[in-house]
């Protein structure tokens, strides 16, 4: 009896076992994917994905990409700009001048926040913050805010394309040279600065290289250098012309050739995998995975797309939920994406991100932010709180208004709801609408909740009996929240 | 001549007995009750232009365009002295509490920046990674009572730095708001959580430990500048401002081991002089209003500060008027206990041109003399081999 039992059970798997695949990835899968490839995970969309295979959701995101932004950059990002050091300047004017730079940077950063929340292609945008991460440069150093602006648009426009192309216009980028003093690199007078972080942080990594390599490599680049309006310029009488010896190689070597001698190294395509496996996937990359991508990575001449599907068609991304401490923009831009929400003002929620220790266009040094468990302090931990508890307070009173007598939520009731309100009082965006959210995306009760809020279960088991609306404050404040 | 040698061993073992029974030390408060405050000189500040070898033509040849002039340096001795912004360390000097330790280092020096300051936080050997703070691992083996607000507080940086990796430590920009944000960090029940959230859990009891010990010790008035026994020096600024957040809590009673505060812009590439002037003046004038603030506390002969950095910098200046990554460095010990005066090796610079600096004192030396000598903990197992401790403590 009990094994006909056991037998009519394996049968009902076997069955199901098709239908599941049929079925799609499911509610839980979906958010894994939007939120590790974009910024958190809006119900509409976990509803678009779920219903794909692995294979068709990742070709869909990878499919519906961009190459450049949607929302519109400041006005004068495009407008000439004095160089900094300028001379002869009064106090107030160098003072005047200082205060203009301060309020673009607030601007700039203000202006990309906003694309990453608005953006119809999430995933550009999680890979140009991941490129502005590896290929470094910040607005302390650089000091013009329109030259991080055309930094950004040039990650942006390689942020799916090929790596190879990517370091070799980085390198030219006037950003880039002024951050690690390429600019100051004459012959005569090396400055090692790019030289070696070329190599430790942009392509081999530490261990790789010899001090050699980088002092000969500097002479390289000497030359390269920036004309009066910022723009690339190759000086050949700042050039250094003699032999250099490079990773074991004699010969009269410019940058580029430096450049294609790191990427002609498997070394490079490793470290760049692995990077971006600690990145999308998990902090624990696993070998054989790694050796399969990296050695694709480099046959495939670093081309970033296919290296992006082979990562995320891995077995081991699928299973890696929860593994990721969320960063400060996935965590506050994915919360305002996941609810329909748009603040009054961009900049203070750069300002916000900042004090959470991700100040877009300026990392802390040119490492970059280190990420995972360092994300999360008692300072940075409390401001996040602080942040989801004031969404949270602020919220619309919790009436339960759309629950169906059947339990079923009442969908057009609560998108009428959210019209009307819109039409009525118009500027109140950042107001987080409990009822409304639970209505439009069917959030019957607390667990519906937790599935497309939290990766992993609560830490804190929630009241029984809450409805869908009641239990969002709960789960955003949860510690689960602050992972994916 | 035995019996002569037996006689003067016995005149040394009664001396020794007169001078034992120290009725101070016996008193004084010993382990962890006694604080460590490390100051990190973020960026790698550059030695020689803050302990200045002066005398030596050497200096002025690698130096012609950021050297020092030597009317303006700040005397120790007839070979070196101090850069003129650091004015207010001299009385700390004249009273002996200040060890200036000159080429400190390790072997094999790294010139990056991050891994640089990683073997130094870590306390790893040049070629070994290790994952935690060498503070966190000292806690984990000789843990700092239970009973204590956390094992260290860090100010001015959002980094843990040597705290990393296990230790209790809480970031502390300001006192009253982390009280009260705290609350949002709820009681939690334990259980098995995978790596990240797990350390979500433990940074969220770590807050609520901290805050409860910082609400069991109600503010106190501040202490009235005109009773103290000399004004505060004058100090502005972020650091100074972090020194008297520490003040104000440990005037409170809040129990901890370590602070770490950290000074940051010290990578001066490119027209140092300004830069590093500004720095070091705020550097010596915010340990000058620390020892200000323990002294009236009473604290400050159970209160160690030692500096650090990633590396100094290169002798020979660069062609921007600044320094470039380099390796030993200069750092400064002080405390009501320390033993003034200077230790390790004067840079030599003789026959110096592109080169680098040797060390003369390894920085885990540095670690040892802390632990054994400071805290009376067992230095032995922490640095994976011996490394002499330097007689740099006062009983």
């Amino acid at each position: 009896m009990r094994s006909h039992a056991q037998t009519a059970i394996r049968l009902l798997l076997l069955c199901l076992l098709p239908l599941t695949a049929w079925a799609g990835i499911g509610e839980e899968a979906a958010r894994h994917l939007l939120s590790r490839t974009g910024f958190g995970a809006n119900p509409a969309q976990i509803a678009l994905y779920a219903p794909l295979s692995r294979q068709q959701a990742v070709d869909r995101l990878l499919d519906h990409t961009s190459d450049k932004a949607l929302t519109a950059p400041p006005a004068w990002v495009n407008e000439p700009f004095d160089r900094p050091g300028k001379p002869n300047l009064t106090e107030d004017e160098k003072k005047a001048l200082q205060k203009e730079r301060n309020e673009h940077a607030q601007e700039l950063r203000g202006w990309w926040l906003e694309e990453m929340r608005i953006t119809p292609s999430p995933l550009t945008e999680k890979m140009t913050l991941f490129w502005h991460n590896h290929f470094v440069s910040g607005l302390d150093k650089v000091g013009v805010p329109q030259l991080m602006y055309q930094q950004n648009v040039l990650l942006r426009h390689q942020a799916l394309g090929n790596f190879g192309q990517l370091l070799h216009a980085i390198a030219r980028d006037p950003a880039m040279m002024r951050y690690l003093d390429t600019v100051n690199n004459r012959k005569g007078q090396p400055n090692e600065n790019f030289a070696r972080e070329v190599m430790e942080l942009f392509t081999l990594g530490e261990g790789h290289y010899s001090e050699q390599d980088i002092r000969e490599a500097a002479r390289a680049f000497t030359g390269w250098s920036l004309d009066k309006d910022f723009q690339f310029v190759y000086r050949p009488n700042q050039h250094d012309n003699g032999d250099k010896t490079i990773f074991g190689q004699q010969g009269n070597f410019d940058g580029d050739d430096v450049l294609d001698m790191l990427l002609r190294k498997p070394q490079t395509a490793r470290f760049v995998t692995i990077k971006l496996w600690k990145n999308l996937v998990s902090p624990t990359p696993n070998e054989a995975d790694i050796q399969r991508l990296s050695a694709l990575f480099y046959r495939d001449n670093y081309e970033i797309r296919p290296l992006l599907r082979a990562m995320l068609l891995t077995p081991a991304f699928w299973q890696s939920q929860g593994q990721l401490i969320k960063s400060p923009l996935e965590l506050t831009v994915g919360t305002l994406v996941t609810f329909d929400l748009t603040p009054p003002d961009w900049r203070a929620l750069a300002g916000l991100n900042r004090q959470l220790g991700q100040d877009v266009f300026n990392p802390p040094n040119v490492k970059g932010w280190p990420g995972g468990e360092v994300w999360i302090n008692s300072a940075t931990l409390l401001t996040r709180k602080q942040f989801l508890d004031r969404l949270s307070h602020d919220a619309a009173p919790i009436r339960n208004s759309f629950i169906k007598a059947d339990g079923q939520m009442d969908e057009a009731g609560g998108r009428q709801a959210r019209i009307q309100r819109l039409i009525q009082a118009g500027l109140r965006p950042i107001r987080l609408q409990p009822d409304e959210w639970a209505a439009i995306y069917h959030v019957r009760n607390a667990a519906d909740s937790a599935r497309l809020l939290l990766a992993v279960p609560p830490a804190q088991a929630l009241p029984e009996g809450m409805s869908g609306a009641q239990a969002i404050a709960p789960l955003l404040l949860d510690p689960a929240y602050q992972v994916h | 001549m035995f019996q002569r040698r037996e006689f003067l061993k016995a005149m040394g073992a009664g001396l020794l007995v007169s001078v034992l029974p120290n009725l101070s030390y016996a008193l004084a408060p010993a382990g962890y009750q006694r604080l460590l405050i490390l100051i990190e000189l973020k960026g790698g500040n550059d030695g020689l232009n803050t302990v200045i070898p002066y005398a030596s033509d050497d200096y002025t040849r690698l130096r012609p365009a950021i050297g020092i002039p030597r009317p303006q340096v700040l005397q120790l001795n007839e070979q070196v002295g101090l850069h003129p912004a650091m004015a207010s360390l001299m009385p700390l000097w004249q009273h002996q509490q200040l060890a200036v330790l000159q080429s400190v280092g390790y072997p094999e020096p790294n010139l990056s920046h991050f891994r640089s300051i990683e073997i130094w936080e870590t306390a790893s050997a040049s070629n070994q990674y290790l994952g935690e703070g060498w503070l966190s691992r000292l806690f984990r083996s000789q843990p700092v009572p239970a009973s204590f607000a956390a094992d260290g507080v860090v100010l001015s940086s959002q980094n843990l730095g040597p705290l990393d990796g296990g230790a209790r430590a809480v970031v502390l920009n300001n006192p009253q708001d982390f009280a009260r944000q705290a609350k949002l960090a709820a009681d939690q029940q334990a259980g098995a959580h995978s790596g990240a959230l797990s350390h979500i859990l433990k940074v969220e009891g770590d807050i609520r430990t901290a805050a409860t010990a910082l609400q069991q010790a109600p503010m106190k008035a501040p202490a009235n500048p005109a009773e103290a026994p000399t004004a505060p020096p004058r100090a502005a600024g972020g650091f100074a401002q972090a020194i008297n957040t520490l003040a104000d809590i440990l005037q409170n009673g809040t129990r901890i081991a370590v602070a770490r505060i950290t000074l940051t812009g010290f990578d001066t590439h490119g027209n140092q002089q300004p830069t590093q002037a500004r720095l070091l003046g705020e550097l010596a004038d915010g340990l000058a209003l620390l020892q200000n603030r323990l002294q009236a506390q009473g604290r400050w002969d159970d209160t160690l500060v030692l500096s650090y950095a990633e590396f100094g910098r290169r002798p020979r200046e660069n062609g921007n008027r600044g320094t470039d990554h380099g390796t030993a460095n200069s750092h400064f010990m002080l405390g009501g206990r320390v033993k003034g005066g200077l230790y390790g090796q004067t840079p030599v610079l003789a026959g110096v041109t592109d080169g680098n600096l040797p060390h003369a004192i390894d920085f885990r030396q540095l670690y040892a003399t802390v632990v054994q000598d400071w805290w009376g903990k067992d230095a032995r197992a922490l640095f994976g081999g011996h490394f002499e401790r330097l007689p740099l403590l006062r009983a």
